[in-house]
Formats: structure tokens, sequence, C-alpha cells
């Protein structure tokens, strides 16, 4: 009984992330200006971030986490590394 | 799903409801930054995700983890805590980019400065008060 509770809701919870970043990554392609760009592809990431934490729920597998924490990192240095860029036109001066 | 029917049925449930809240929340969130008009509005959107919708799946995996080897498991407290102090500052910084660019360019919607104040509307005494305000202003200038 829990097994199936817990099967299907983080299969819906999966699939509702996976439409997130569908949704988040044709804002980043389609989006009209850079700034927009730069919005989409954070909201990629922070989603990419919460579906490996529901993959490590639903394996049982504790590895999933640093993924997960690596992947927040990553997100935050590169979204300050791409408004720097669009506010200044250079990332390093 | 390994050790997943060892859970007991309230932990399972617990783990859902939190799993659904956050999935839920973070669609939501996504689907405004889809939809959305103009930048300034869509910057709010995705902050849905990073605010309840991160809490609810970082409580769920708390609960599992805890449930699953039988002692309190804190470290996905760490990612929580992390993508709230990150995100503030990340758009912060890229909504002041965007505005420095769009008042260079003098773009089409950029919000206002102050709310624009209508004078017909002001009262006669509101607008004596705002006229000596105003005098006071310029002697001090």
């Amino acid at each position: 009984m829990s097994a199936t509770i817990l099967f299907w809701a983080a299969t819906i919870a999966q699939i509702a992330l996976a439409i997130a970043m569908v949704l988040a990554s044709v804002r980043m392609i389609r989006g009209p200006r850079a700034q927009d760009r730069v919005l989409g592809l954070d909201a990629l990431y922070s989603n990419s971030m919460l579906l490996l934490l529901v993959f490590s729920i639903r394996t049982g597998n504790p590895l999933y986490f640093e993924i997960s924490l690596i992947i927040g990192t990553l997100g935050f240095v590169a979204t300050v590394a791409l408004a720097k860029f669009i506010m200044r036109g250079e990332v390093i001066e | 799903m390994n050790q997943a029917s060892d859970l007991p049925l309230w932990a399972a449930l617990l783990i859902a409801i939190f799993l659904l809240i956050g999935a839920g929340l973070t669609l939501i969130g996504s689907f405004g930054l889809y939809r959305l008009r103009s930048f300034y509005d869509r910057i709010h959107a995705p902050t849905l995700g990073t605010s309840w919708g991160t809490a609810g799946i970082v409580i769920a995996s708390i609960v599992y983890f805890s449930v699953v080897e039988s002692r309190l498991i804190l470290h996905h407290l760490l990612i929580g805590a992390f993508v709230t102090v990150t995100t503030p500052v990340t758009l912060i910084l890229l909504s002041r980019a965007a505005l420095y660019r769009d008042r260079a360019e003098n773009g089409p919607d950029i919000p206002l400065l102050e709310p624009p104040n209508n004078p017909s509307e002001v009262s006669s005494t509101e607008k004596e008060s705002a006229d000596s305000h105003n005098n006071t202003h310029t002697i001090e200038k």
C-alpha cells in the first residue's frame, strides 16, 4: 500500500517537474531578450535540482543529494555570471 | 523502490503530500514564467518553485530518509537553505541588469520609479499642504 502511494506520488511529481522543465526551456529558447533567456536557464537549473531530489526519493539512493547540491551551486554561479555579463558586457573586469 | 514497502502508511502519505505540493508549485511557477507578458512580471514566477517548491520536496526527502534509516537525517536542509539564500541575490542582480539595459535603450515596459499621482483627485487642503511643502522644498534648495 505505502509502496503504491509513494510510487504514484513520485511519478506524478516527476511528470510535473518534467513539464516545468519543458516550459522553462521553451522560455529560454523563445524568450524575446537576453534577460528572459537567463531567467529561463535559472528556472531550468532549479527544476532539474528538484527532479533529482525526487529521483533520490524514488530509488532510495542518497547519492542523488550530492548531485542536486552541485547543480544548485553551479546554477547560482552561472546566473550571477550571466547577470554580470548582461550588466557590463564582460564577466571578469 | 527497494525499501519503500517497509514504510508505515503515515510516512508514505506525508511524503506523497509534500512531493505533490512541491512539484505542483514548481509547475505553476514555470507555467507563469512561460505565460506572463513582460519580463518584470515573469521574474516573479519561478520564485514559487524556489520557495515552497523546494521546501516541499526537501521536507519529503527528509521524512523519507529519516524513516528509512530510522534516524534523523537533516542534510537535505542544506539545499533548502542554499536555494533560499541565493535566489534573491541572483534575481536582484538579474533584474537590476535588465532595468539598466531597458533604461539605456528606452525600452517599452520600464517600471515607474513612483506611482503616477493624478492632480485632479487631490483635495484642496492636500494641495495646499503639497504646495507649501513644495515651497519649503524650493527654499531649502
